[in-house]
């Protein structure tokens, strides 16, 4: 079983932390993947940076440009990531746009994510559809899961769609934002993760975008499996270092 | 039969397509399946017919250039979308895309512009129609086109700068895009090229289609017959070229010729020539041919001309390229601008920056007495009045 579909089979709620790769410095990456496993994070999403990343709000797109600034690359992730399974052992998704993937080459990415451990991928431009039509079989060969993310205005159909091709989890998109747009949750959001409970899909849900703070991860989690937090993380990071992860996931749960 | 257009999912053989994160994902949808059906419709065809009619001032003129033609010796006609309102051709598409907006009941529209000219474009149909309009500008590009934001503000626009990234179109894009994620009800986002997710990329051609529909009644007036030899416009996006050759696509008689601008040269890292220095990639939401590093980031280009700096190209020239259906042929600076005084001076007419570069291919290649040679005149230059003064110490 891959290491993201063990750790949905826990019975407790999950903490799921993003950062992005080569931030703040370039070769930080895994002393902040081991920091969050050392402070009980359950799964970690690593960003691969793009010059241009369109579902991100700023803060995680200023995060991409500085760890592109430091000499971030594809190959410079995979080589950071060599001897990673020795240490880190929850399950790892890369999360990054599809063209830097492209380059690289698709299969070669898919094959260099199993070499180091890597369990499943998000990559926001590339639609269910696509994915399913054309590159689905080449994930599954590498053991990879792909995982899609669904908003407030995704329609129900599309959802069950969605649902049929995840092997992972679904991601769900608190609200209709780019990454970090929200402070808080309120009625709208509490309304669309009771409808999306209340589906019976087959794929665990995560909550992302939004998530800062002990209220919200408790108000995203009453309805779902989990939670994402990307860019109040990215935030602390910037103002505390890369050596503060402790204090961070302290004021989580 | 082969087509050069648009398949019913986007794609241009390779290319195209919608790329698009899930929180896009309503918003195109939406698009998608309305764009046919809604300007297919009398009563949309007819205010837009309408518009273009007294308000653009449409049919532009088909101009025969007597001097050019006797100059180079062959037969050279001016597609006069330089007489259109607001200065070039970008306001077929916004007129267009605002009477879709309404009909699909939206009260907000966002845009992306480079120098500006869609961004005028828009804030003009916006006040037009009496509708929000909030145009994305990179904040480079804001100090650079100090004229046309003083335009889109007299227009009742508010100009929002983009600080991220490179700070220009690309990024003035991937604002406007973050903003429909973030409204996805009530906003429209008027695209200004032929770039973009399905159904952008064919939605706009269609509108700038008028451009072509009018040749082949003029030149059939003109000439006897409703087709050039070559049809030669200039490519950034490529909302232009595709306009003036959408009726002559599939026409195997036709020539096609795409200018693109090459900057301080191809090979001196300072260029906008997508087809030669692109590879096939994912940009705004469209597979097509874009500049990038090796490693598969965006770069960004350069032309003296700032509305062909885009780094990537619309997929229906990408297919032309691969296919060569379409000879593709790059400017430098230099040419283009002593192109803007030829065409002054000898026509009487001050064309952009990015129009002046479609002239230049007179001076690149050969062409017979008795070809028929149809240019796409497609903005005037009124705008690069600075460019030119600082450029010729004018």
């Amino acid at each position: 079983m891959n290491r993201i579909q063990s750790v949905l089979e826990q019975d407790h709620k999950l903490l799921s932390i993003y950062f992005t790769a080569g931030f703040p410095n370039l070769d930080d990456t895994v002393s902040i993947l081991k920091q969050l496993q050392d402070n009980g994070v359950d799964m970690i999403e690593l960003g691969l940076p793009f010059s241009d990343p369109l579902a991100d709000g700023p803060t995680i797109q200023e995060s991409s440009t500085q760890a592109l600034r430091n000499g971030m690359t594809t190959d410079k992730l995979f080589e950071q990531l060599k001897d990673v399974r020795k240490e880190v052992h929850v399950p790892l998704v890369v999360m990054g746009y599809f063209n830097p993937m492209m380059q690289y080459g698709v299969e070669r990415f898919c094959q260099r994510c199993q070499e180091v451990g890597i369990d499943g991928l998000i990559i926001p431009d590339l639609p269910v559809d696509v994915y399913h039509e054309q590159y689905q079989k080449l994930f599954q060969q590498y053991g990879l899961l792909n995982m899609f993310l669904i908003t407030p205005q995704t329609p129900d159909e599309r959802i069950r769609y969605i649902d049929k091709v995840s092997e992972g989890f679904i991601y769900m998109v608190s609200s209709a934002a780019t990454t970090g747009a929200q402070s808080s949750f309120g009625d709208t959001q509490a309304a669309y993760f009771k409808r999306i409970g209340a589906m019976n899909l087959n794929a665990k849900l995560l909550v992302g975008f939004g998530i800062s703070n002990a209220e919200t991860y408790q108000a995203a989690t009453n309805h779902s499996k989990g939670a994402i937090i990307g860019s109040a993380f990215i935030k602390h990071l910037e103002a505390n270092g890369a050596n503060s992860v402790a204090d961070f996931i302290s004021q989580i749960r | 039969m082969s087509t050069y257009h648009a398949d019913e999912k986007g794609y241009y053989g390779d290319f195209g397509g919608a790329y698009i994160p899930e929180m896009l994902y309503p918003n195109v949808e939406e698009l998608r399946q309305n764009y046919l059906e809604i300007t297919s419709q009398p009563d949309f065809k007819a205010e837009f017919d309408q518009l273009l009619k007294d308000y653009v001032g449409r049919p532009t003129p088909l101009y025969f250039a007597s001097r050019l033609s006797e100059k180079y010796n062959t037969k050279i006609y001016l597609k006069r979308e330089d007489l259109c309102h607001t200065g070039a051709h970008k306001i077929n598409n916004t007129i267009g895309q605002i009477l879709l907006a309404k009909r699909l009941g939206k009260n907000r529209i966002i845009a992306e512009t480079g120098a500006g000219q869609h961004g005028v474009a828009t804030a003009t149909v916006c006040a037009l129609m009496g509708i929000e309009c909030i145009v994305y500008m990179g904040a480079l590009d804001i100090k650079r086109q100090a004229p046309n934001v003083a335009r889109m503000k007299m227009l009742g626009a508010e100009v929002r700068p983009a600080q991220s990234g490179s700070k220009t179109l690309k990024d003035a894009t991937n604002e406007a895009i973050r903003d429909w994620i973030n409204n996805p009800v009530d906003t429209h986002y008027i695209i200004g090229s032929v770039v973009g997710p399905h159904p952008y990329p064919d939605m706009v051609a269609r509108f700038q289609a008028i451009i072509s529909e009018e040749c082949k009644t003029q030149l059939q007036e003109a000439e006897g017959r409703d087709y050039p030899d070559h049809v030669i416009a200039c490519v950034g996006g490529g909302s232009n070229a595709a306009g003036i050759y959408y009726h002559y696509l599939d026409d195997p008689r036709v020539n096609i010729i795409a200018v693109e601008a090459a900057g301080k040269g191809i090979d001196s890292g300072e260029s906008a020539a997508t087809s030669a220095l692109g590879k096939e990639g994912i940009i705004h939401g469209s597979k097509t041919l874009l500049m990038q590093t090796p490693d598969g980031q965006i770069t960004e280009p350069y032309s003296i001309s700032a509305g062909l700096d885009y780094p990537g190209v619309g997929p229906m020239h990408a297919h032309l390229y691969r296919t060569q259906r379409a000879e593709f042929v790059s400017i430098p600076d230099q040419e283009a601008m002593d192109w803007g005084l030829t065409l002054s001076q000898m026509e009487g007419i001050i064309p952009a920056i990015e129009t002046a570069h479609a002239f230049a291919v007179l001076d690149e290649r050969k062409f017979e007495p008795n070809d028929v040679l149809l240019f796409n005149c497609s903005g005037r230059g009124d705008k690069d009045l600075e460019t030119f003064i600082d450029y010729f110490k004018l």
